[in-house]
């Protein structure tokens, strides 16, 4: 009797995320999802199908592209807003097309003028007051602080000294005119939280995720899957057909492959718990130093 | 504030090594059978839990430790942590745990913790989400924040020096937040030889500290996070301990949800679903109890009942809902019920009220001011609410009650709340989700207190006051004549209280039932720890009308004579009494006339800056505008003013 009562520590998140979900939905005017198409993305536009059923989720979903992703990702984009019932808005910063940013000759300005100021104007062209984000707080050490909603000042840097205190399920939304709120339901949830109920729930997911025969190149150490033809090929170069898959997903030159027979999601889990490196050690972004993130953050990168 | 002190005498303790965590390794059934791991560790259950010590209690090592001990630290992370743990870490050339849980880089460079961080791990058995805050008391505001939401809290003492002020703040925290299942960790028993009597004599001072604050029972385990004696396994250095381990604990502790399962239904109304007009749905989340198909409901605070049609899901209808699910609800009648309603089971409702006590945590730099509104945030209802000031103010180092006018930040104290809006609700100490409640400054929207009701000062909801044989009209009736507060307003020296004292005399004459509060006199009694503030006033003036409103209720005809300057506070007053009972009396002297008097000589100091805020020469008077009885005192004299007041209420009244 007890046992089928009590829910299980999926069931406790899944009720946590949806009530978040909807106090946004009661307190904010003009909503927005952010999606970019990974595992996380994925797992939370579920659960917001689930926190508004029968109706669709009541905003958006926008994804801030970079033009780089890899092809599979946009495969699934309009599919997953379709299926959802959602409109799906996709901004690219006309700076970083104009100028021809990209990660092989720009480095860091990749990142920042695609994905953080591409952000930053998004977010100011549609008049979002608050955007739904998939980070985690186990993903790393300066988001273990990051609050459920996270206020941003109105030209969206994110204050860690000035943040609101969340006590029991209370989340204050209140904000003046021009400031906005992004706001992550996923905040309690772990990488393995996330593939068990992408596991439970039969949540579709790009497969890049389970392991393939695909075309790689290694660089400074890391598999970079060749997606496209824009990736140039040192001299004599040839990419190696090899059994990978990917444990996050970003930029493909930027995104790290392991090398894996893992195909099917428990496979995957298998393996993530077998394994003795954490998630983002696959993306270049923040391997300098372990506060890199924190300054990314400051700046206003999600 | 220095970080070199931490973890001390750490050379005396061996570090587990990096073998002995491969060691720990995975399970071999997420190799042999991960289908199998998998379907055990879908139904494991969730525990949140708060760590409570100061910066010398070694808490950053201890839950670096179950982490470590849980597998949740991965070798690149294990790599930076012995990088770092050479360039600042505190334990030579030895992991220094502590690193993997100091988040952000000021705080790393400062070496201690200044917010509310969240970590995770998990066993076969549960998932853990540990909230870590830092211990000093002028972070009162995020250990409150962490054990918000705890199930259980873990209290680090360091055996070597036992009991100590912060032990006894942190265990009040603990318990003020309703936490029940309390550990009390004797840290660093590697420090003190493993010593049972150690252990015993601090448990022993923690008993009885335990039972002065109410707090009814936890358990005490002797520890060393560092060393990892009685973590995960029973200590060999302390054969005379036998358990439980800490992580025995953590993983069979009970879980809030399941206590708030078996109390009566309630859920908070976030949002109503409304996809089409033949679909009306109630989301929220379930506090407490649960709920099935056809289970009569009551909706607060409108009272409307109907029973329930459906619990709708993405995953198909429900069965039955618990405590703890977000859910969407039909009901088979249309009745009126949205955002901050509360759904209940027909027979037992909560409660609905709009003045409560509460105890109050105080979160913002800028003080509390009493009879300041703020907006309140409870359940998904968000209110206007004003504070009186504190009953009084908790000392979280002594526990002793002292007096106080405000809270400061980090400040604890008992106070009442109004709220322009009656909302549903239930003690806190019954149910948190009911009875727990922010506070939102209106201006910069930053939650600026936290706070926890005990229980309603008056019901809004059908009952109004207590229900007294002998009531307002039979005191009246006996008096034969009708109670009247005369509020006679003007500026000093303008001739309120020798008018209002004649008035007096003549309606005493007639034999009439009446009573003058005059300002001086009332400031040397029930206001004399009032000062001439504006919050002050208010309060002077916030007292005067409840006292007056007393002595109306028992049937008197009351005189006020207050400068009583500001248009709001008189309309505060006016607003306490049933329409034509309050009687505005303008007793108007022009200043130079009222200056040329000076019977006190106030306007003399006043004039020569001895006297600060005094009305009409630094402080404005707001003459009223539509007074019941204007007095020009430059037409008439005392004696025909007063013949004027009191003909002009009893004709109107008998």
């Amino acid at each position: 009797m007890i046992s089928s009562n009590r829910l299980t520590h999926l069931q406790r998140l899944e009720a946590e995320s949806i009530h978040i979900m909807r106090e946004v939905v009661a307190e904010t005017e003009n909503p927005v999802m952010l999606y970019s198409v990974g595992k996380d993305s994925a797992c939370m536009l579920h659960l917001a199908k689930k926190a508004f059923y029968p109706s669709p989720p009541p905003f958006p979903l926008l994804h801030v592209d970079t033009t780089w992703k890899f092809k599979a990702m946009y495969e699934l984009r309009q599919k997953a807003a379709e299926d959802a019932g959602m409109d799906l808005l996709v901004y690219q910063n006309p700076e970083a097309i104009e100028k021809g940013i990209n990660p092989f000759d720009h480095g860091a300005l990749h990142t920042d003028m695609w994905k953080t100021d591409g952000l930053k104007q998004a977010l100011d062209k549609y008049g979002f007051d608050a955007a739904f984000g998939g980070a985690r707080r186990d993903e790393e050490k300066s988001r273990a602080k990051e609050r459920v909603f996270s206020f941003r000042s109105s030209n969206h840097r994110w204050d860690p000294k000035n943040q609101r205190p969340e006590l029991w399920k209370l989340y204050n939304a209140r904000k003046a005119k021009g400031e906005s709120i992004r706001v992550f339901p996923l905040s309690n949830w772990t990488e393995l939280d996330i593939w068990q109920y992408i596991h439970l729930e039969n949540i579709e997911i790009v497969p890049l995720y389970k392991s393939a025969m695909r075309p790689t190149v290694e660089r400074d150490g890391m598999l970079i899957m060749v997606d496209d033809d824009r990736f140039p090929l040192k001299e004599g170069e040839e990419p190696v057909m090899r059994s990978i898959r990917f444990r996050t997903l970003g930029c493909y030159p930027l995104t790290g492959a392991v090398e894996s027979e893992a195909a099917t999601l428990p496979e995957i889990i298998q393996e993530m718990l077998l394994t003795t490196t954490s998630e983002r050690q696959g993306r270049a972004i923040d391997h300098d130093q372990s506060a890199s993130m924190e300054k990314k953050k400051q700046e206003g990168y999600f | 504030m220095t970080s070199t002190s931490k973890t001390t005498g750490a050379d005396a303790a061996s570090i587990a090594s990096v073998d002995a965590a491969k060691a720990y390794a995975a399970e071999s059934l997420i190799a042999e059978d991960i289908d199998a791991y998998l379907e055990k560790h879908q139904h494991k259950s969730l525990l949140r839990f708060i760590t409570c010590g100061s910066v010398d209690d070694g808490k950053s090592t201890l839950i670096g430790r179950l982490l470590y001990d849980s597998k949740m630290i991965f070798e690149d992370q294990l790599s930076a942590l012995e990088k770092d743990s050479k360039s600042s870490g505190t334990q030579g050339q030895n992991i220094d745990f502590a690193l993997l849980v100091d988040g952000l880089a000021a705080e790393r460079e400062q070496g201690i913790t200044i917010d509310v961080a969240y970590r995770f791990f998990a066993t076969e058995k549960r998932k853990f989400i540990v909230a870590d805050t830092p211990g000093h008391e002028q972070y009162t505001r995020n250990m409150v924040t962490g054990a918000s939401n705890a199930d259980l809290a873990v209290i680090l003492v360091d055996a070597r020096q036992g009991i100590l002020t912060q032990t006894r703040r942190h265990s009040y925290l603990v318990h003020l937040l309703g936490i029940k299942n309390v550990v009390l960790a004797v840290n660093k028993m590697d420090l003190v030889g493993y010593g049972k009597d150690w252990f015993d004599e601090i448990v022993e001072n923690y008993k009885e500290f335990a039972q002065s604050i109410g707090m009814e029972n936890f358990t005490a385990i002797p520890i060393s996070g560092l060393a990892g004696d009685n973590i995960t396994s029973l200590s060999a250095g302390m054969s005379w301990y036998k358990g439980p381990t800490l992580m025995e604990m953590l993983e069979s502790a009970p879980i809030n949800d399941s206590r708030m399962l078996d109390r009566d239904f309630r859920l908070n109304v976030q949002w109503v679903n409304r996809p089409n007009l033949d679909f009306r749905g109630f989301s929220g989340n379930i506090t407490s109890g649960k709920v099935k198909p056809g289970d009569d409901i009551r909706v607060l605070p409108s009272g409307k009942t109907s029973t329930v049609k459906s619990i709708v899901t993405m995953d198909g209808d429900l069965e039955e809902a618990v405590a703890g699910q977000s859910v969407t609800l039909t009901f088979n009648d249309e009745i009126d019920c949205s955002r901050g309603a509360v759904i209940t089971n027909a027979s037992s409702p909560v409660e609905v009220a709009d003045h409560f006590e509460t105890t109050l945590v105080w979160m913002a730099e800028e003080e509390m001011l009493p009879g300041r509104p703020y907006i309140m945030k409870i359940g998904s209802n968000m209110v206007s609410a004003t504070i009186t000031e504190p009953k009084f103010e908790v000392n979280v180092n002594t526990m002793a009650h002292e007096p106080s006018r405000t809270l400061k930040l980090n400040a604890i104290g008992v106070c009442n709340i109004n709220t322009d809006r009656a909302v549903p609700f239930e003690a806190y100490n019954d149910n948190p989700d009911m009875g727990g409640f922010i506070l939102i400054d209106r201006i910069t929207n930053a939650t600026v207190g936290a706070g926890m009701i005990h229980f309603a000062l008056r019901r809004s909801q059908n009952v109004h006051w207590q229900a007294v044989d002998i009531d307002r009209e039979a005191h009246a009736a006996q008096k034969n004549q009708k109670p009247r507060l005369l509020w006679f307003t003007g500026l000093s020296g303008s001739g309120k209280s020798t008018i209002a004292n004649l008035v007096e005399k003549k309606l005493f004459a007639l034999g009439k039932h009446s009573f003058l509060l005059d300002g001086d006199n009332v400031r040397h009694g029930l206001n004399k720890d009032l000062g001439f503030t504006d919050v002050d006033r208010v309060e002077n003036i916030r007292r005067i009308s409840e006292v007056a409103k007393l002595m109306t209720d028992a049937g008197l005809i009351v005189l006020t004579a207050f400068i009583s300057p500001f248009r709001a506070e008189r309309r505060m007053a006016r607003e306490l009494f049933p329409d034509g009972e309050f009687i505005e009396v303008f007793i108007d002297t022009p200043l130079d006339v009222a200056e040329s008097r000076d019977v006190k000589g106030l306007y003399k100091k006043a004039r020569d800056g001895k006297l600060k805020n005094f009305t009409g020469i630094d402080s404005p008077y707001e003459a009223p505008q539509e007074p019941e009885i204007h007095i020009d005192t430059t037409e008439m004299d005392a004696e025909a003013a007063a013949e004027r007041i009191v003909s002009a209420i009893l004709n109107e009244s008998d």
